[in-house]
């Protein structure tokens, strides 16, 4: 799993360079993103914008995920390509993440 | 750089010279024999996506049948032959009134006589927030005239995919 971390004033940057989060790693995508998340505080972002396709085992392993992190550190999403974003609608899962249409432009800047 | 492009038009990008305005061309597009597998799973939707490309159909159909066949063959590897890999034949044709699917395995049976159709799970943040249990609920969404029949020692589900591309 390719993911690669930049710490921001705003929280810790995620990005997901692998196109497909599914079945096939979403375990490994899991603990990919505990392992860089550790030790760490503050806001996690997930930056999705490279993932093309995400099925219910990628869904389920965002949700572990957010779990896993607890509320001291709110995971939030960022950049979902139409695919990725439907999973997240038809599941209503949209409801429970604070989702960004793409990174904001101050986090880009920083790191 | 996430700014929605448009929809693309029925066979726009087809390698075969369509033009935008050819409805897309009806036939056979996969139908084959595969162990069981997540990589297996991966490959055949690979397969299953280039045969759709070329016949025509846009991004948005090809996004929603692959999502629909890497739920139904999840399951196959995770319930079905949960215990050890096995032979799964997946048929996939475009027909006028969409795109019809049939997945045959000999793994277990489902736990009742017809394919679950199960509410969405509870989403109750910041007590329930559920893992899991998505995967039908996706499929039911984005398709009709599900079928599932227990034969003998198989597992056949068959299902239509209505298609955009095909309703202009």
């Amino acid at each position: 799993m390719n993911i690669t971390t930049r710490t921001t004033t705003q929280g810790l940057i995620i990005t997901v360079h692998d196109t497909r989060v599914d079945a096939a790693v979403a375990i490994e995508f899991k603990e990919a993103v505990r392992t860089e998340a550790a030790g760490g505080t503050g806001k996690v972002i997930l930056d999705l914008s490279q993932v093309t396709f995400l099925d219910s085992s990628g869904l389920g392993a965002v949700v572990a995920i957010m779990k896993l992190l607890g509320k001291e550190r709110p995971l939030e999403l960022a950049g979902l390509t139409p695919p990725v974003a439907k999973v997240f609608r038809l599941t209503r899962m949209d409801s429970v993440f604070t989702i960004h249409d793409s990174l904001p432009d101050n986090l880009k800047a920083v790191g | 750089m996430t700014a929605p492009s448009p929809p693309e038009p029925a066979g726009s990008g087809a390698p075969d010279g369509n033009t935008p305005m050819d409805p897309p061309s009806l036939g056979k597009i996969f139908a084959g024999r595969f162990t069981s597998g997540d990589m297996a799973t991966r490959r055949v939707l690979a397969r299953v996506k280039q045969g759709l490309t070329k016949a025509g159909l846009g991004e948005e159909d090809l996004a929603t049948v692959e999502l629909i066949l890497a739920e139904a063959l999840n399951n196959v590897v995770e319930h079905a032959y949960a215990d050890a890999p096995g032979p799964v034949e997946l048929s996939v044709a475009l027909q006028s009134y969409g795109l019809s699917c049939s997945i045959i395995d000999s793994g277990r049976p489902m736990p009742s006589d017809d394919a679950p159709n199960p509410d969405l799970p509870v989403i109750d943040p910041p007590i329930e927030i559920p893992e899991g249990g998505f995967g039908w609920h996706i499929i039911r969404c984005l398709t009709r005239d599900l079928e599932y029949r227990r034969d003998g020692m198989q597992n056949r589900l068959s299902m239509t995919v209505p298609l955009e591309d095909l309703e202009r």
